[in-house]
């Protein structure tokens, strides 16, 4: 089948400052502590199963994934539990945590049983295994993936996406591990394939990265598994817009990607499930981008996760300046922090850290309305006209010109030439229109819970208005 | 390297704010500074075909309106923000609209009025609906026509008819006075050396066609201004007046004299063009570059003025925030016919 790739709309071109991407993989060393948050995932956090004082192996469930969305925590290596407490998260608030003490040994718990003939097991065997191993969505939003590869019935899913793009600038991580680890990689997309019943399967890279799609299309010569070469346009791998670029189908405002036939999975994911299921290892550990002018020596490192940021710049070799910024991610949709305390979690995908020299400050000015936030929107809005109605705070208004639809990309802040706060106003205008709807539904329920009270009152008062029924 | 060496961050300053933590190097005092780059041809035939007289009035009006500005800033207790460039724009602008030689204290009261009733009063930058340099110009079209409408044709050298304002006469003599006037005009120009200077009598910015087009392919080329505004602007004014030429050419002039004539290009490349007026969306600035030229051409052709180009594109700006609410796009993935909140 021909390679046929669409451009998505709008996108920026930032710098790209991968200056990590030669950089191979290493293990970190063991460290002596571990800071465990319970919640690497979007949903509920996961429920604990151990206690302080407990000991524990390394692979060890730590806590499970009772809720209805959640996926189980498992124990990083093998040590003593410290004490149960919380920790910051990158969002600055606390979670529920557990601090573990290493013993030293890195001795494995009983391993999930491997399965290396999975082309012959059970789709239902492979989803458990998926739950079970924790995995989550590792480009970012940190979705537990066996919900994303159950779809309900009703919904038809024909193409599989595995999302090697790494358009945020910075970071390497994804393009290391294809470089290092393909065949797990594609071992991962099979199995994913299988779980669906999908035949296509479409790997989006861009075309920065031209030596992994060499060696993907090369390694994927004899499979179904169709390696595309993508433009290289932040945001190509926001997941509307991948989709978009390899099927020429749009995700509908509100919808997922199952509407449209279409499940999407990020490479260290599909990784984290070929090891799952092969190797019986749960998602204990991540590859994570540490990187930035200010660090002595950048790279890409395999963490395991509950490792303080703090420990992962000190394997850097530290700063040779002080950082003005220190990011969770990469530099157009990451998080900026203030403490190294912060443990990696699963959804770490780079730690950066920016010199006083690379961190713009400036004045934020009047909207002269040139357009280019409309020209760079990928979703379409009018950003510009939306940040005018925000500071208004004309939220209804702001809802009607689609603010929901807004994914926080970044390109409109990034282009404005007024230094526009607008991803933070959309941010501001999608938390107040979602506490506006919830108090709106509140309202109407208690309304209906009173009349249905008074009803009742009613007809219990006056029995006898109505003694024809009788 | 030993332990000891390694030297952490200090997290006692780091500055914690909403991402995308890239920004662009763009500025809005940039793009002002290219747009007065790309002024500067025009400006600098103007000042070596006329001399002092258009120096004179392009160096009142761009100091008057930073002038004005800073003391409407001052008035209205606001933060001074002349470094952004707007001002000398506007100033500049205004100065290319009026005629050569026009006194000084014409230039600063339009200069008053462009800054002060065409720009603070609606609270500075970004916040003005009408096009602030057109809001002097045509001020001052209204309270001086007199003055406005004396033109240099070279030093020392006067007349109050410029290509347009024969044309319109001529509408007004009548058919067979039209029909006479038109032949002896049309005899009298010669399109290649209008092109390059403008010996007809005009405004200052009108002096050389080649330049305006220049200056304002740079802008396009530096994705400054949209190029919707002044192609299809420029496009619809051949069109209307190109049929209108058909239908009858003994009564209206060809196209290509009313593109070259009047401030119709200065007006195209840039004052339609100007960001804070026109509307947001690229569809929106096609809409906006249709009417502007369908209005310049009725005025032009049926109106009593001879000039329709600062009204069509006034008229537009009041139309703009219309403009922006029919045009805004869906989002992507949304279905079809869903509108907008009008």
């Amino acid at each position: 089948m021909p390679e046929i790739i669409y451009q998505f709309y709008g996108g920026v071109h930032p710098p790209q400052a991968k200056i990590s991407s030669q950089d191979a993989i290493v293990s970190a060393p063991l460290l002596e502590r571990y800071v465990i948050p319970l919640q690497m995932h979007i949903g509920a956090p996961a429920r604990l199963l151990v206690q302080k004082g407990n000991k524990v192996l390394r692979g060890q469930m730590l806590a499970d994934a009772s809720a209805f969305v959640s996926a189980p925590i498992h124990a990083p290596t093998s040590g003593l539990i410290k004490e149960v407490t919380t920790c910051l998260g990158v969002l600055g608030t606390q979670l529920p945590a557990v601090i573990l003490e290493s013993d030293g040994e890195d001795t494995p718990a009983e391993p999930l049983a491997p399965i290396p003939n999975w082309q012959d097991s059970a789709p239902a065997d492979l989803l458990r295994r998926i739950g079970d191993a924790g995995i989550v969505g590792m480009g970012g939003a940190a979705f537990p993936t066996v919900i994303k590869l159950s779809p309900p019935p009703e919904k038809k899913i024909d193409t599989l996406i595995i999302n090697g793009v790494e358009c945020e600038p910075c970071l390497t991580a994804d393009h290391r591990l294809m470089l290092e680890s393909p065949d797990k990689i594609i071992a991962g997309m099979q199995i994913c394939a299988r779980i669906l019943g999908v035949k296509r399967i479409l790997l989006g890279i861009e075309k920065n990265k031209s030596d992994a799609v060499d060696l993907m299309r090369n390694k994927t010569q004899d499979t179904s598994i169709q390696v595309c070469a993508l433009d290289v346009r932040y945001p190509q791998g926001a997941e509307k817009q991948l989709i978009y670029t390899l099927t020429k189908r749009k995700v509908p405002t509100g919808g997922l990607p199952m509407d449209i036939g279409c499940v999407v999975q990020n490479v260290a994911s599909v990784y984290a499930i070929a090891e799952a299921v092969i190797d019986g290892t749960p998602l204990y550990q991540r590859i994570t981008t540490v990187t930035g002018t200010p660090l002595q020596s950048p790279g890409n490192w395999r963490f395991r996760v509950g490792t303080p940021y703090a420990e992962a710049i000190r394997l850097a070799g530290g700063v040779t300046e002080d950082p003005v910024k220190i990011i969770s991610g990469g530099p157009m949709m990451g998080v900026a922090v203030y403490s190294l305390d912060i443990p990696i979690t699963k959804n770490t995908s780079g730690i950066l850290l920016m010199s006083g020299a690379e961190v713009s400050q400036y004045q934020s000015k009047s909207c002269i309305r040139c357009g280019r936030c409309n020209d760079t929107c990928p979703m379409q809005l009018m950003p510009g006209i939306l940040s005018v109605q925000i500071e208004n705070e004309s939220f209804d208004l702001a809802e009607s010109w689609h603010v929901m639809d807004c994914m926080e990309c970044g390109c409109c802040s990034y282009i404005c030439p007024a230094g526009r706060p607008l991803v933070q106003h959309m941010r501001r205008a999608k938390a107040d229109v979602t506490a506006l709807h919830q108090a709106a539904k509140a309202a109407k329920a208690a309304k209906e819970a009173r009349e249905a009270k008074e009803a009742a009152k009613e007809a219990k008062n006056s029995p006898a208005s109505a003694p024809g029924k009788k | 390297m030993s332990e000891n060496e390694i030297r952490m961050p200090d997290t006692s300053r780091l500055i914690v704010s909403s991402s995308p933590h890239f920004h662009t190097t763009d500025s809005v005092s940039k793009i002002m500074l290219w747009v007065i780059a790309a002024l500067l041809p025009v400006t600098a035939v103007s000042v070596w075909h006329y001399g002092l007289p258009a120096l004179e009035v392009i160096f009142f009006c761009t100091a008057g309106c930073v002038a004005v500005e800073v003391l409407c800033a001052r008035l209205m207790r606001r933060p001074i923000e002349i470094n952004d460039g707007s001002a000398l724009v506007t100033g500049l602008l205004l100065g290319l609209n009026l005629p050569p030689g026009t006194p000084i204290w014409i230039c600063l009261v339009g200069a008053l009025l462009a800054i002060g009733l065409g720009k603070m009063v609606f609270g500075g930058i970004g916040c003005n609906p009408f096009n602030p340099a057109i809001v002097g110009r045509v001020g001052l079209l209204i309270a001086f026509p007199q003055t406005m409408n004396t033109w240099m044709t070279g030093p020392d050298a006067y007349t109050t008819a410029t290509p347009l304002k024969m044309l319109s006469d001529a509408h007004l003599a009548g058919q067979e006075g039209a029909t006479n006037a038109m032949s002896e005009m049309l005899s009298q120009v010669s399109y290649g050396d209008w092109l390059l200077l403008n010996q007809h009598g005009g405004s200052i910015g009108e002096i050389s066609a080649l330049a305006l087009i220049l200056g304002g392919i740079l802008l396009i080329a530096l994705n400054i201004i949209r190029w919707q505004i002044p192609f299809f602007y420029i496009l619809t004014v051949a069109v209307f007046t190109g049929l209108a030429w058909l239908s009858d050419s003994s009564l209206y002039a060809p196209p290509q004299y009313h593109l070259l004539s009047g401030g119709l290009l200065l007006g195209a490349f840039f004052m339609a063009t100007d960001m804070v007026t026109s509307p947001v969306s690229r569809t929106g600035a096609i809409v906006f570059a249709i009417g502007c030229g369908i209005i310049t051409c009725v005025i032009r052709l049926w109106g009593s003025y001879p000039e329709g180009v600062s009204f069509a594109i006034l008229i537009m700006n009041a139309l703009t925030p219309l403009i922006d609410r029919m045009t805004a796009g869906k989002p992507f993935g949304a279905p079809k016919k869903k509108g907008l909140k009008l």
